[in-house]
Order: structure tokens, then C-alpha cells, then sequence
């Protein structure tokens, strides 16, 4: 790491975020001013371009790549027109302990008196909530389900490598061919694609605007610093220096994005100001992507290398800039309640690294490997990465990436495209479409910049069950959520208990699939994203918003949560109350009622001698196919509203941790109020046969069904130790690829999980800890060796 | 039946590749270091592991033979086991809702293990163009010492194309060695002391037949890895050392790799578990220092040994 990237590091490490009304002030008196003149697209375009206009444009000190959403790194802007913070909300935000955002009493004090009063009744949250069913509502707020749109703008979007070939200029000359060939004597939609596309051109004006600024700038700060040296000045000032990369900075804002770039640098900068250009627009979830950043870059990295005026090095600094600008980037903070359900600073920009092109051969290059050197260097909290490993993949470069991930800070996470493309041809994209495909967020696979692939929420599939057990009553909350299906002690068998079960699940899908399609409506309506649409084919030809089935394709998602704890919970009833009849339902259900209080024979009965998900078991790993394979049903091709259908995924993010504080103890021998299990991985601890057994038992799920799965696994340091550690590895990964599996995450356990497991030994059943020849389930040892081998693990660190 | 005390799977230290690790029950060594001492008898025993137990006291409530009793020892309470009174009947491990109580040792079938191999077998191929294929490891316990189950299973692996490794002592007949040499793709063979009293000392057996056996095998030309617990005060001391790597140069096939493995005292959690009447002097026994073990290496290196 050099000095100005080591001084760049420290500040993004050490800046804290802070809340800027900056954003909400400009756009509060443009709609006061404006709302009703225009239709709606222009008027969101001269939104942007006034934003963009009046925006603090900020340039760091030692910055090569520049642009900030807000007016310094870690302002936060706020998006009023989709959800509106309340006093209370933005002193609490101001206050609280875990992620908080700083804003001074005087913005709390103006955005009181001009932010708020204006957007009373109009935010989209009002508008959603205002019409959605009172049943909706309270399923919604017992934690049945989460809905994102609530508070963000449909987002998830990754790009792909037309801004590298198009400026926004060829754009505008596309925009306005559009426009000249539209027909308004055979086309009744020929006015809302005019509007449509007028709108784009401003928004395409607006973020040249907000380039040139930024060049105006830089050739200020940089002509003020020559004037201060005077003329006779040595070339190895530091302040001289500076000036010249100022005037360079200028140099490359003038030509991008209004002109597809020339070099490596302008084609960061490209992306740079695409990206904060959709950011600004609107709050999407969550945030953006550049797609294949390394396929994208690595033709201009060539050319520049051979051409002899870029180095490895330097290719490596300017990337270090950039991952440093998207950390600058905080995720906007909720309102009201949702903040619980995931409090995090974290917006999901996942740069893929790695997998296939668009012909299916290798897309690794030398340029991967410098973004692995740039992961490794500068382990930030964002952006997020991900190793993509195809079978054409080569071995040196899983083997690298392997070599970060055992640094243990939780990244990159490795995807395979031989399962997604599947994935996405499945859902009737293109092969080269697909192929060009990838992650983006968490682990959402998609066509890039070809697709609006709408994420509409989390659905808690035990907290389903949890009310099918109580006939259709949420025994937290009390409220009558779900359907009449039985008293659990009623059922004759486990087969009549599946049935009602997933009466229970397809009750509540159809309720969330019906207000999705509501909400995408009202964006469609009244909150289109015309710069996006810009970048997403085929918004220009089609005339139409990203949000209003412009793009290629246009998919939405259910998310499900908590497999693990579905099937254990399943595998627990079936096994012991229908065919052993250790207990009865009755007994079962009194022991969950009371958090199994007096209970713990049962309950350790239950953890111990159940089959559960995870451990290469058929018993338990049929129960999880036929959850996953109706889980599908009951979601997969429910019509949208722009002219596609529903897919199911399958991750949580973090809101299995949410979703397990509202719910009741379960008969998987879970305590009430402790995580679910995340997307698709084994329940915390329940998987004691070590890796192999979890892939297996993974590989039994037809992962192409959906748009994506999610498995986490912990590993101590010492499986990783040697070289031919890491090379076993790469083959359990190459042989869960081969299985299927769409995507796998190794989090290497430091010390502090291992303390973690001392205090909650159930929840890390599975921690086996080998020390050449010997090896032992954490838990199982006495409390003195436990406390040895966390001073090994912390001696092994890497 | 074989009886096996643990089968492992994602085994990486036990031979090359992903392997799965079959534990034979019964050992004709006891040395004072052994972190798997449940290997050691040929019987089935009782384990309890304390800080698992909830105290319920159905096991007690369950043992037909009285030997199991709730005592309480420094204010907590605890299951003891009179082991005089005990016939491993399982019961105790049935009713048992922790994992506290297990029978260690399960006579299991040649089908039954080669289920659970064939579960793991997908991971044997390895993918990676320079990775080393895995397979099945049999280990102990002292496989050899149950020599009849051992060739029926390395025959049928054998039948299934896995690669075999046998993890042993060699501490048995020549005609065994021969036989199972015939049946298996590679030996880890243990070499713990070239000092026949000491050997017989820290391990309870003389070392004459195990260095003719690791003699033979190198004439036969069998691939096998020596391992060597590296253990301070025992046989880390240079004269040792030398005299071992001094033998392991002098043979007509040189071990693929000798591998150090540093004695760790982890092992003692498993003393606890069960009524050990396991060398107390295993106790005193010290960590080697990463010097210590550096320094060991250095000297195998001279002799041209492939040392990990």
C-alpha cells in the first residue's frame, strides 16, 4: 500500500457517518416549486439535474478518483420523496449506540421546519402504507415477512460494459432517435415514451453537469496552489505534484461520462459517476454494482500497460481509490421500527471477480489477480467481492482468492456461474445474456444491465409454521394472522401437519406477492428512475422506466429465510411426536409455549437426537427438498405486474437475526428470541459432520430453481494452515460447484466467535477444531482446553 | 463387524486429498501420549463428558446394574460409574438427551462402512489439476490389530477403485504387514523411539518388529509417509533424531514425507472422559517449541528426507 492510499484508507477507516439534509433541502423546494407542472419522469429528471446543480461538490485531499454522493465522505443523504425521517427518528439515528449518525441539532431543527411539514402524506411509504390490507399489516409488523420497498426504491442493479464503448452523449443521440421515430398516430403509449425519454436526456445533461463541476473544481484547487508556488517551482513539490493530478482529475471529469473513456482511469471514473449518478437519483436497494468489474476494465489495463503508461502499481492505486470512494458510502438509515431488522452500515456493492464471458470462456485476466491484491490490501467493510469459479475457471486463481478469504475478514465470497447461468436461462434470459449475468448484493443473480430484478422482502418461513402450529394465531404477537388450519394436537399425522402448513405458506405468499405488485406500481407511477434507465437495456428502445418494465427482463423476488430451522423443526415433530412417540404434540407444544422452562430434558433430547439439516442425512435432507421444492411452487411464476413473474431466493442477510427475536421457541429445540437459521445454510450449529456432509446435504437442493441460495461455513485458522490446506479446500468448492451449489462463504473463526462459543455452546455444535492428527468439537472440550485453543487461534492468525 | 470408535469425514491430515478416516477400536501400544485414547481398548466403553451433562439423572435411573450414582464433587453435581459394575449394556446412552453418556466402540457392518465411505467418495476425485486424489483412511486403534476386518475392507475399497491408506504402528507379523500391503496404496507409519527400552517404555512394546516392518515395507516398495509425534523430553533430543532420519535415509525406498507432528496436550479432555487408567506420566509431558521442532526439521533435510 502506498502513502496517499495508506492516508485515503485511514480517513475512509476513520471518518464517522453523519447525516446530510442537503440533498432533502434542494429537492423539498423543487417539489414545493414544481410538483404538478410537469408530468411525472421530467419532473424526477429535473429533480436530479437540480441536485446535481446545487449539490457541495467535493474533491478529498490525495483523491484521484472523486465524487461524493453526499457533501463529504459519509454524509448521508436523505431520500424525503420515498420515506421521510421524523425528529424523533433522526435524534435516535443521532444518538444510539450501534451505528449511529451524526446531525447537529440546527439540520434536525430545519429539516423540522422545511423537510417534513412538506412531505406529510406524500412519501411512498404513506402511499403504500395508506392502502395496503389491514391483514398485510399486521403480518408485516408481527415479522411474517419484511418489505423493502417500503423505504428504498427498487434497486439491485448491476452494470454491464455498454458505459465502457457509450458516453452519455451517444446516449443522447439514441434518446432523441427514439423520440423522432415515435408514432402518435398508432402508438397509444407514443406520449408516456416521449415523456419517458425527455426525461432521460435531462437526467443524461444532469450528471455531465455534475462531472464538469467536479472538473471546475479540481481546476480551481489546482490552479490556486500553482498561483501560491509562483512560477519557478521544482517538479518535485509536493504541492506542484498535486496541482498536476488536480488538472488531470479535470482532464478525466470533462471527458466522462459525456464520452465513453479512453483510459483505465477515465473508465473508473466512468463507473464512479454512473454509480453515484443512480445513487443520487433515488435510495435504491442496495446501492449498485459495476458487474465484472475486472472484464470491464481489463481491455483499457491492456492497452495502457502496453502502451506504457500504466503500471501494475498504478492500476492497483487507482483501483485502491475507488474501493475506497464506494466505503465512503454509507447505506442510508432507516425509519421507525425496520431499523431493527438490519443495522448495518453496509450497502451491498459486490464487485465480481472472475467468471465467465459472454462466448463462456474464462473471464479471469491479470487484472483479477491485482483486484485480489487491492481486497487483501485494503480489507474495507465495502465494497463487497466475489470470486466467480466456472469450471473453465483455473485453479492459480481459486487458489489465490482461497489465500484472501483465509485472512478471516469474510470476503470475498465465491459464486458459481455454471449454476446461475442455469439459474437465469431457467427464468428466460438469453445464454450470452446470462452468461454476462452475475451477483449482485448479497447473493442475487441477475442479467446485468439488462434486468430490473426487484428483491420485495425477507419471508420467515418458521415464523409461517410458528402459526400453523397455533391454528393461524401469532403467539407473540396474539393477533389472528393466518388461516384456520388446525390445533397442532389435532393432526392425525405429519403429512396432515405438511398440508396445513403450506395452506399456512401459500396464504401469506399470495397476500405479499399482492401488495408487491401495488408497490411496484406506485414506483412505476410516481417515482421512475430515468438515469437508471439510461444505463439498463432496453429502456431507450422500449421508451419505458426501469421501474415500469423497460428493461429486458423484469423479475421479482420472494426471499426465503431460515431452512435450516423449517426442516429441523419439521424432522423434530415427524420423528418424535408421529413415529418414535417420545413426546406428544401436546407435551411438544406446552414445552415451546413456556420457552421450554422445566423442559430441558426434552430439549436436549430434541438438539441431540433429532436429525438435522447439513449432516449428509437423508431423513432430514428429504424434509428440506420437499420445504425448498414447495416453497417454489408456491412462489415461482406468480404474475408481476410488468409482464414477468416471481422467483424464489433464498438468503437473509441479517434479518434471520430479526426474525428470530419475534418469534417463539421452536421445535427444533430453538430458545424463543434466538436467530433462525440465514438463507439456506444448516441452523447454527447443527451441523457436526464437518464441511463435506453440509455440501452434500446442500447439493441435494435443485439450486437452478431459484435466483440464488446462500451458505455460510465457519472454519478455524488451523484447516487452512498449509498450502495443501487451501488446495483441499479449492477441490470441496470445485466439488460443491459440481453438485450445484450456487454460492459458499467461509468465515474463519478468530478468537472472539470462539469466546462466543464458550458462552453459547448449542449454537456452535459444529466447531471442530483439529490440531495435526487430533480433532474435537469445541464444545466437548473442558473449559482450560477451550481457553488453549483460543490462544492458538490467535497465535495462527494469518 | 468391525468396531470402530469414530469415523471422520473432511479428513485432511490423514494422507493426501479429502479423506474420510475409519477409527478401529483396540491398540497393542499404550503410550503415554496417546490423544486418542479411546482407541486403546478392544472393548467398548463408557465415556461421560462432563460439562455436556445436564444433570437430568435418567441414566442412573435406567442402569439396571446400579452402577451409575449422582455425586456431588467440589459443589456441582456429576454422574460416577462404578466400572466394576458395568456391562456397557447402552441404555444409559439411549435415555441419555445430551451426548453426555456414549458407548464408545459400535460393531458396524463392512455394508454399513461403506455407506458412509461412499457418502464422502465425491470428494475423493480432486478437480484441482494438481491436487492429490483422496480416499479412505484406516486408523486407530491399531488397524493391523484387527488385521481380518481390515483386508475385508481394503479389499472391497479396493473393488470401488478408493484410494487406501492404512494409518499404523506396523507393530504386528510380517505376513500381516505383507498382506495388507498387497491391499492397500499407501501406510503412515508411526516411528516413536529408535531406542528399543525407551520404546518399550513410552509405549509399552519393543520397537524390533516395527523397524523390521518399516524396513520391509521399504524393500517391498510401498509408498508411506513416516509420522513422528514430536515430543519433548521423549524423543525430540538430537540423538534421537538423528539416529531416525540416519535410519529412514539408510532405506531402499525413502518415505514419500516425514511428517512432525508436535505433541499437544489437547488430548487430556479425553482422559476425563472415561475411568483412564492412562499413564499418569502422560501429564508432565511439554509442548515442543517451534525452535525445537525447526531445528528437528533441519536435521531431516540433511539426510535428503522430505520433511513436512
Amino acid at each position: 500500500m502506498n502513502d496517499r492510499i495508506k492516508h485515503l484508507r485511514q480517513a475512509t477507516v476513520e471518518t464517522k457517518p453523519s447525516l446530510s439534509i442537503e440533498r432533502a433541502l434542494i429537492e423539498t423546494e423543487f417539489y414545493k416549486e414544481n410538483y404538478g407542472k410537469y408530468p411525472i419522469p421530467i419532473l424526477r429528471a429535473l429533480n436530479f439535474m437540480e441536485i446535481c446543480k446545487k449539490k457541495t461538490i467535493f474533491i478529498g485531499d490525495r483523491e484521484l478518483i472523486v465524487g461524493e454522493r453526499g457533501p463529504r465522505p459519509k454524509a448521508v443523504p436523505t431520500f424525503p420523496e420515498l420515506t421521510c425521517h421524523s425528529v424523533e427518528d433522526l435524534n435516535v439515528l443521532n444518538t444510539r449506540e450501534l451505528q449511529p449518525y451524526s446531525i447537529s441539532q440546527e439540520d434536525i431543527e430545519t429539516y423540522a421546519k422545511e423537510v417534513i411539514p412538506y412531505w406529510e402524506g406524500r412519501t411512498q411509504r404513506e402511499r403504500i402504507f395508506n392502502h395496503v390490507p389491514e391483514a398485510w399489516k399486521e403480518a408485516y409488523e408481527s415479522g411474517v415477512f419484511t418489505e423493502f420497498m417500503e423505504q428504498r426504491a427498487p434497486g439491485h442493479t448491476s452494470m454491464d460494459g455498454k458505459m465502457y464503448e457509450t458516453g452519455l452523449l451517444d446516449f443522447k443521440k439514441r434518446i432523441h432517435d427514439e423520440i423522432s421515430k415515435l408514432d402518435f398516430l398508432e402508438d397509444p403509449e407514443a406520449t408516456d415514451k416521449q415523456e419517458e425519454l425527455k426525461a432521460m436526456s435531462i437526467s443524461c445533461d444532469a450528471a455531465i453537469l455534475f462531472a464538469e463541476r467536479h472538473a471546475d473544481l479540481a481546476e480551481d484547487m489546482a490552479h490556486e496552489r500553482l498561483s501560491v508556488l509562483g512560477d519557478d517551482v521544482s517538479h518535485d513539490n509536493p504541492d506542484y505534484i498535486r496541482a498536476q493530478e488536480l488538472l488531470k482529475i479535470a482532464e478525466v471529469c470533462r471527458w466522462v461520462p459525456a464520452n465513453a473513456p479512453r483510459n483505465f482511469w477515465e473508465a473508473i471514473q466512468m463507473y464512479w459517476f454512473v454509480h453515484l449518478g443512480t445513487i443520487t437519483e433515488l435510495n435504491g436497494w442496495d446501492a449498485m454494482n459495476p458487474g465484472h468489474f475486472d472484464q470491464h476494465l481489463s481491455p483499457f489495463f491492456e492497452k495502457d500497460k502496453a502502451e506504457g503508461f500504466l503500471t501494475d502499481d498504478d492500476a492497483k492505486e487507482l483501483l485502491s481509490c475507488f474501493w475506497i470512494k464506494v466505503n465512503n458510502h454509507t447505506a442510508p438509515p432507516k425509519v421507525g421500527i425496520t431499523a431493527k431488522e438490519s443495522g448495518t452500515y453496509n450497502d451491498f456493492t459486490n464487485i465480481n471477480i472472475g467468471g465467465v464471458k459472454a462466448d463462456g470462456t474464462d473471464g479471469v485476466s491479470d487484472l483479477s489477480y491485482i483486484f485480489l491484491k487491492v481486497i487483501e490490501e485494503l480489507h474495507i467493510l465495502q465494497p463487497g467481492s466475489s470470486l466467480h469459479i466456472s469450471s473453465v475457471s483455473p485453479d492459480k486463481f481459486l487458489n489465490e482468492g482461497v489465500k484472501v478469504i483465509r485472512n478471516g475478514y469474510g470476503y470475498p465470497s465465491i459464486f458459481n456461474p455454471d449454476t446461475y447461468v442455469q439459474e437465469l436461462m431457467r427464468q428466460g434470459k438469453s445464454l450470452k445474456d446470462a452468461r454476462e449475468g452475475g451477483c449482485s448484493g448479497c447473493i442475487e443473480v441477475g442479467a446485468f444491465g439488462k434486468e430490473a430484478y426487484i428483491l420485495t422482502g425477507y419471508l420467515n418461513v418458521p415464523k409461517v409454521f410458528e402459526i400453523c402450529l397455533n391454528n393461524g394465531l401469532d403467539p407473540v404477537s396474539g393477533l389472528k394472522l393466518g388461516l384456520e388450519t388446525g390445533k397442532a394436537e389435532d393432526f392425525k399425522s405429519y403429512d396432515d401437519l405438511y398440508e396445513a402448513f403450506l395452506k399456512q405458506v401459500n396464504y401469506f405468499v399470495d397476500m405479499k406477492v399482492r401488495v408487491s405488485n401495488y408497490i411496484d406500481r406506485m414506483f412505476a407511477k410516481y417515482a421512475p428512475a430515468p438515469f437508471l434507465s439510461v444505463y439498463i437495456d432496453d429502456c431507450i428502445s422500449k421508451g419505458k422506466d426501469y421501474y415500469n418494465s423497460g428493461a429486458r427482463y423484469n423479475t421479482n423476488y420472494i426471499q426465503c429465510t431460515g431452512l435450516g430451522t423449517i426442516t429441523d423443526s419439521l424432522s423434530s415433530i415427524k420423528k418424535h411426536v408421529f413415529e418414535d412417540k417420545k413426546f406428544s404434540m401436546s407435551q411438544l407444544m406446552t414445552a415451546i409455549n413456556r420457552n421450554f422452562e422445566g423442559d430441558e430434558f426434552m430439549r436436549q433430547y430434541i438438539l441431540n437426537k433429532t436429525s438435522f439439516f447439513g449432516n449428509d442425512d437423508d431423513y432430514a435432507d428429504d424434509i428440506a427438498v420437499g420445504v425448498f421444492n414447495d416453497l417454489y411452487k408456491a412462489i415461482d411464476g406468480k404474475p408481476n405486474t410488468r409482464g414477468e413473474v416471481f422467483h424464489m431466493n433464498m438468503l437473509s442477510t441479517t434479518c434471520h437475526v430479526y426474525f428470530g427475536k419475534i418469534m417463539g421457541a421452536t421445535p427444533n429445540g430453538r430458545k424463543a428470541g434466538v436467530a433462525i437459521s440465514d438463507g439456506t445454510s444448516p441452523s447454527q450449529g447443527a451441523d457436526t459432520k464437518g464441511p463435506s456432509s453440509v455440501i452434500k446435504s446442500m447439493g441435494k437442493l435443485d439450486q437452478v430453481k431459484t435466483g440464488g441460495t446462500l451458505l455460510n461455513q465457519r472454519f478455524l485458522p488451523s484447516l487452512l494452515k498449509k498450502e495443501e490446506d487451501v488446495n483441499k479446500l479449492c477441490s470441496l468448492i470445485r466439488t460443491y460447484f459440481g453438485l450445484g451449489g450456487h454460492h459458499i462463504q467461509f468465515n474463519i473463526v478468530d478468537t472472539e466467535t470462539l469466546y462466543k462459543a464458550q458462552d453459547n455452546p448449542e449454537e456452535f455444535r459444529d466447531l471442530l477444531v483439529r490440531v495435526a492428527g487430533y480433532s474435537d468439537y469445541f464444545n466437548d472440550m473442558n473449559i482450560d482446553l477451550q481457553s488453549d485453543i483460543i490462544a492458538r487461534t490467535e497465535n495462527e492468525k494469518l | 463387524m468391525t468396531r470402530i470408535f469414530d469415523i471422520k469425514r473432511y479428513s485432511i491430515h490423514d494422507g493426501p486429498g479429502i479423506r474420510i478416516t475409519i477409527f478401529f477400536k483396540g491398540c497393542p501400544l499404550n503410550c503415554i501420549w496417546c490423544h486418542n485414547p479411546e482407541g486403546i481398548s478392544s472393548e467398548p466403553q463408557r465415556l461421560y463428558k462432563e460439562q455436556k451433562c445436564i444433570v437430568c439423572g435418567a441414566c442412573v435411573s435406567v442402569c439396571k446394574r446400579k452402577a451409575l450414582s449422582m455425586v456431588q464433587k467440589e459443589g456441582s453435581m456429576f454422574v460416577d460409574c462404578d466400572y466394576s459394575l458395568c456391562n456397557v449394556c447402552g441404555e444409559c446412552e439411549d435415555i441419555c438427551p445430551s451426548l453426555a453418556t456414549e458407548i464408545c466402540g459400535k460393531d458396524m457392518s463392512d455394508d454399513q462402512i461403506l455407506k458412509e465411505i461412499e457418502k464422502e467418495s465425491i470428494f475423493f476425485k480432486s478437480s484441482e489439476g494438481k491436487g492429490e486424489e483422496g480416499g479412505v483412511t484406516f486408523c486407530g486403534g491399531e488397524p493391523l490389530m484387527h488385521y481380518k476386518d481390515l483386508l475385508r475392507l481394503l479389499k472391497k475399497c479396493g473393488d470401488l477403485s478408493y484410494h487406501r491408506t492404512v494409518d499404523t504402528t506396523l507393530f504386528s507379523s510380517k505376513e500381516i504387514v505383507k498382506e495388507v500391503a498387497d491391499n492397500c496404496d499407501l501406510f503412515l507409519v508411526d516411528l516413536k523411539h529408535m531406542d528399543g527400552d525407551l520404546h518399550k517404555k513410552y509405549t509399552g512394546v519393543s520397537n524390533d518388529q516395527i523397524l523390521e516392518n518399516i524396513r520391509f515395507i521399504s524393500d517391498y516398495e510401498c509408498d508411506f509417509y513416516i509420522r513422528i509425534p514430536f515430543i519433548k523430553g521423549v524423543n525430540s533430543d538430537k540423538e534421537n533424531i538423528t539416529k531416525s532420519a540416519n535410519f529412514l535415509s539408510s532405506l531402499k525406498t525413502k518415505p514419500i514425507r516425514v511428517e512432525l507432528l508436535p505433541y499437544h496436550d489437547i488430548g487430556k479432555t479425553k482422559h476425563e472422559r472415561f475411568a483412564s487408567t492412562y499413564n499418569k506420566e502422560g501429564y508432565l509431558l511439554e509442548v515442543p517449541s517451534e525452535e525445537e521442532l525447526f531445528s528437528a526439521k533441519e536435521i531431516f533435510k540433511s539426510y535428503g528426507l522430505n520433511v513436512v
